[in-house]
């Protein structure tokens, strides 16, 4: 199937966004932010389609809203009671949004639908340039904050009195969030990032006590999972992004049954 | 030299006085229980040991420096824990995490820093432990490998907020015990918060009771009087001793620690 220079593309594009969703996913579920991922998505939908409105690439839209409201969410602090309530608040009336940018422009049915769930297989080579660049410096920031940003999930209390800041630490990783949602968004679209965000990340939670072999893992599980979901697209016919959120809850429900996998993956014989 | 030194130390948070010319003096090597009831500033007196918190007047001097510089002559044990207790990471990668934890960069050891962390863990007894997921340990253990995080970057004094809270009475004993034996290995200072005396009865060479702005320094003997508590309540206490043990009670009726004790659950 790699004759065909679209497929290539495909799986290129799904192995870039998900070497990054899984990195950024494993800290997101370890700092127990799955909802604040999924939201960030959503906040995404009325940033791409403005941006068609307006006449700009979606994405660019996409990255715009999310980056935000990624900032609006670490700034916003997670002392603060009803949290969640104003995030889906947010969430829904970016949803309502982005309903009316699509009314206003009616051309666009096919892009609401590979926005909402994802089209990898109409990634063009430009695009994957972008993704590209765009995954590396996220990889690269994430790894500059990773020692405090581990720091401050797991003892936020030390931390604070060791002198991390934890509030610049939630507003710098959800701006890396942000981005790893706008990549994700190309491959499984807003209403799925959670396949490619969470259920990898939290999978190799469930499999390895060790932070290393976890993010290791997350990644392997999330490439893994892309590659097979495309493949299965390929052989279908049907959407990749089915098979993506296929294994993704598969690999998930498999570590509930700690006897399948191999005792070498679960690390903590 | 003493380890902790406050000289008419003023200490308020926003508009409230937490402490008012509070002066003692903790030598060098000294376990101290500091007690008080809720909201007469036990974490506040940390964090200003600390250096988070800025006296208000007076000054505090830390192994004869004032507080920041010293910070990494203080190890820290907090007392508000979020849910670590049920992550499935080992024990091992909470106690690394604090190991530098406040540098940029990945979250990579380095051999000085594994040595270190192992160190930490050995001097609790924790090393296997630490191999197992905190969402497996027991309060007691998980208290244990926090002890172990406490103690990266070799201080000599270490600040514990409230290790024996929610532990039941055997863990408790056994925290204590590991914490003498910790600071008689290391000989280093220990300023150690809790709600009942009893437990620490034993252990500490002298108490710190704080209520009402002001504080009490001595020995169990002198410090844990009826006329004494009575002063910092400021309401009439009595004190009962039976079979070793010491009861605190309000005048009214009532124990006091155990009141205290239900404010936290």
């Amino acid at each position: 199937m790699l004759e065909y220079d679209f497929m290539q593309t495909a799986f290129e594009a799904g192995t870039v966004v998900a070497v990054v969703a899984g990195a950024v996913g494993y800290f997101l579920v370890l700092r127990n932010l799955a909802f604040a991922g999924h939201a960030l998505s959503h906040v995404g939908f009325a940033g791409a389609t403005g941006a068609v409105l307006l006449g700009v690439a979606p994405f660019w839209g996409l990255i715009a809203f999310t980056v935000g409201g990624g900032i609006g969410m670490g700034l916003l602090g997670d002392q603060l009671r009803g949290r969640d309530v104003a995030v889906g608040i947010m969430l829904s009336l970016s949803l309502g949004l982005g309903v009316l940018f699509l009314h206003l422009y009616t051309t666009y049915a096919t892009q609401a639908t590979s926005l909402l769930f994802g089209n990898v297989l109409g990634v063009s080579p430009e695009n994957l340039w972008d993704m590209l660049v765009l995954g590396v410096l996220t990889l690269a920031f994430l790894t500059a904050i990773a020692r405090p940003l581990v720091f401050a999930t797991l003892e936020p209390e030390l931390a604070e009195a060791k002198g991390v800041s934890l509030r610049l630490i939630a507003v710098l990783f959800l701006i890396v969030v942000a981005i790893a949602v706008a990549e994700a968004v190309q491959v499984v679209g807003i209403l799925l990032v959670f396949a490619l965000m969470v259920g990898p990340a939290a999978a190799a939670l469930r499999c390895t006590t060790r932070l290393k072999s976890g993010i290791a893992l997350s990644v392997v599980f999330a490439v893994a999972e892309t590659w097979a979901g495309i493949s299965l697209a390929y052989v279908t016919d049907w959407p990749p992004s089915f098979g993506i959120t296929l294994l993704s809850s598969v690999v998930y429900g498999l570590t509930f049954v700690p006897r399948l996998l191999p005792r070498a993956a679960r690390g903590d014989a | 030299m003493s380890a902790v030194e406050l000289e008419n130390l003023t200490l308020s948070r926003g508009r409230r006085t937490i402490l008012a010319n509070v002066s003692a003096s903790i030598g060098e090597g000294e376990f101290i229980g500091v007690f008080g009831p809720n909201g007469a500033g036990k974490t506040t007196l940390l964090h200003a040991i600390l250096g988070l918190l800025p006296p208000a007047s007076g000054a505090i001097r830390v192994f004869g420096k004032p507080p920041g510089n010293g910070t990494a002559l203080a190890g820290y044990l907090p007392q508000k824990r979020s849910a670590i207790g049920d992550l499935r990471l080992r024990g091992w990668d909470l106690v690394a995490s604090a190991y530098e934890g406040h540098r940029w960069g990945p979250p990579v050891l380095g051999s000085r820093g594994r040595r270190e962390v192992a160190w930490a863990l050995a001097t609790v007894e924790a090393t296997a432990l630490a191999e197992r997921p905190l969402s497996e340990l027991s309060g007691g253990e998980l208290q244990r490998v926090l002890l172990a995080q406490a103690l990266l970057g070799k201080p000599k004094l270490l600040l514990l907020d409230e290790p024996l809270i929610s532990l039941d009475p055997r863990y408790q004993q056994a925290v204590v015990e590991l914490i003498k034996r910790v600071q008689g290995a290391l000989g280093i200072t220990v300023l150690l918060t809790a709600h009942e005396l009893n437990p620490l009865l034993g252990f500490m060479d002298r108490v710190l009771y704080l209520g009402h702005g002001r504080a009490a320094l001595g020995t169990t003997e002198e410090v844990i009087t009826s006329e004494v508590l009575s002063r910092l309540y400021d309401a009439p206490i009595e004190v009962l001793r039976l079979n070793g043990r010491i009861v605190v009670v309000a005048a009214h009726g009532g124990e006091v620690e155990a009141e205290a004790h239900r404010h936290d659950a």
